[in-house]
């Protein structure tokens, strides 16, 4: 019951929080926040509960992005049909990938993935005559008041939130994080591991891609070196999550919201320094948080319970 | 056709020959034992019936049906299951989560992965570790756990790998309590052990291996007795 009244009062603080902060620059923060809140728990299902680290998700943002900015280009369809096209495009993708990426464990995974999202970074800079290459995609927006976007990214994180939220409470979480805490103990226990690797890819992919169609829209500009961007895409998607707590349900979007405020206070008051600043941020992270801060707060929070009841909770399924 | 039967079975890695035609075979609900010194090819026998490595040749039949190609979870949810020496716990699993992380083989409901779950830790005495972490427990209740989590997968083969192993003396008696129960509700069981207590205790039967080869199998006190395994355990000289 407290749990229902927290979870209706952060979605009319959502709701409201736009008409509050009209400034445009203030809403493109939040609508920032909210595309990262997205991609991290998207990202977050995959490498946080089923423990496949993947440093090549600018590949499925990228697609997405790129299926909605090529049906303008070439067919002139609207780029809005990218954010039916774009998951699909993401997901179908994500299956080969993960058949053969998902014979790999551990760092090996992480840098085939690695790989995949440079692989594609690379044949659509080169690829010019049907990606436009280095001179990207520019489409006129028919959309230019920021509300509506807020709605729509608020959708995009509902949606990756409701996902992760009830495959994790479900059989599906269950196998996840087997699979993530030792593969052959969840192989012998029969779960069919590649299977469920790919269950839990397959919807992080098509969040991820859709979530890049959303982007393209907004943004009305993409370049190959922006959208399939290792630093600015990939990694930056497992620092968000990091910083938030890794395989909690909300800790990718804490983490969205902390990273882009800092990162605009960083960028404004010490310009290219900033890269400086994130660096000492994440070493203090892995340092001194290394559930992340939802994870540590969850961790503060067993203690305490622990001490008034004398007895812990179940502790799947944490934030 | 027996119950479960391996057919000269063999496993080479590269040039090392781990284990050479072994055969044997069990019938329902039976206890079988399985001795022999460090190095012999115990666990690799399990590793081989659960297909965590491929046979160089030979045949495993599990209730008439081959078995020894399919993938290790298959061969689980046909029903084999089995613990490990170096126990796998699910560390940042609860103990109870563990346990329902099995029993969701057969269902797809939680509650009913969990009603299963209690059921099964009552059974392992683990009922009041249930909320704890799997990496707080003691080795005592990691081996626990190990059976627990295979018993959740409702096996009508058990293979346990030295589930007794660096456990005090009162511990081993109450793991030989356990596997008793868990021979005593129906399931078929292969014991790799050193504690000769613990074979003695449970198996109808023994096979006794050394350097991936058979020694001898049959009656237990025939086998521990058999010149050839003491020879193998202590030297010539003992004989």
């Amino acid at each position: 019951m407290k749990k229902v009244l927290i979870n209706i009062t952060v979605a009319i603080v959502a709701i409201l929080l736009p008409l509050v902060f009209r400034a445009p620059y203030h809403q493109h923060i939040l609508i920032t926040i909210l595309i990262w809140a997205a991609l991290g728990t998207a990202w977050n299902l995959l490498g946080g509960y089923a423990g496949q680290v993947s440093f090549g998700h600018a590949a499925f943002f990228g697609l997405g992005a790129y299926t909605a900015g090529i049906l303008a280009l070439h067919y002139n369809i609207s780029p809005w049909w990218g954010l039916l096209l774009g998951p699909l495009v993401s997901t179908l993708i994500s299956i080969p990938v993960g058949l053969i990426c998902f014979r790999l464990r551990g760092p090996y995974f992480a840098l085939a993935m690695l790989a995949l999202g440079e692989i594609f970074r690379l044949v659509f800079i080169n690829w010019v005559t049907f990606t436009n290459g280095a001179k990207g995609i520019m489409i006129i927006p028919k959309i230019t008041m920021k509300l509506p976007y807020y709605y729509m990214a608020l959708g995009l994180f509902f949606l990756s939130l409701t996902i992760t939220g009830l495959l994790i409470k479900s059989r599906f979480g269950y196998y996840f994080i087997s699979i993530r805490e030792d593969q052959d103990a969840a192989e012998s226990l029969g779960i069919p591991t590649t299977r469920y690797k790919l269950f839990a890819f397959l919807p992080s992919a098509f969040i991820t891609g859709l979530t890049g169609a959303f982007y393209m829209n907004y943004i009305a500009f993409i370049d190959p070196n922006v959208v399939f961007s290792l630093a600015n895409v990939s990694v930056m998607i497992i620092l968000v999550v990091m910083l938030g707590g890794v395989a909690t349900l909300w800790g990718p979007a804490v983490g969205a919201a902390i990273y882009i405020l800092l990162s605009e206070v960083f960028r404004t008051r010490m310009g290219a320094a900033s890269v400086l600043a994130f660096g000492i941020l994440v070493c203090l992270v892995i340092m001194f948080l290394p559930n992340g801060i939802v994870g540590e707060l969850d961790g503060l929070r067993k203690m305490a319970l622990r001490k008034m009841n004398g007895g812990e909770k179940s502790g799947l399924l944490r934030g | 056709m027996a119950f479960f039967e391996v057919r000269r079975i063999v496993k080479n890695f590269g040039g090392l020959c781990a284990v050479h035609e072994i055969s044997f075979s069990l019938e329902k609900g039976q206890v079988i034992g399985l001795i022999g010194p460090n190095g012999s090819g115990k666990t690799t026998i399990f590793n081989l019936i659960n297909n965590f490595f491929p046979l160089t040749a030979g045949e495993i039949y599990f209730k008439g049906k081959r078995i020894d190609s399919l993938p290790t979870h298959k061969i689980c949810a046909l029903g084999i299951a089995r613990t490990f020496q170096v126990v796998k716990p699910l560390k940042r699993m609860s103990v109870l989560d563990n346990v329902m992380a099995g029993a969701f083989l057969h269902t797809g409901s939680t509650s009913q992965a969990r009603a299963r779950a209690l059921e099964i830790l009552e059974f392992c005495n683990l009922i009041n570790k249930r909320d704890l972490d799997a990496k707080k427990l003691t080795i005592a209740d990691r081996k626990r756990l190990e059976i627990a989590r295979a018993l959740s997968t409702d096996p009508e083969l058990l293979l346990l790998d030295e589930t007794a192993a660096g456990l005090n003396p009162k511990e081993t008696e109450e793991a030989i309590e356990v596997i008793k129960k868990i021979s005593r509700s129906g399931i078929a069981i292969i014991i790799v052990e050193h504690k000769m207590k613990v074979i003695m205790g449970t198996s109808e039967k023994i096979v006794a291996i050394n350097f991936g080869r058979e020694i001898t199998q049959g009656e237990p006190r025939e086998v521990i007795n058999h010149p050839e395994v003491i020879k193998a355990y202590l030297g010539d000289h003992y004989a």
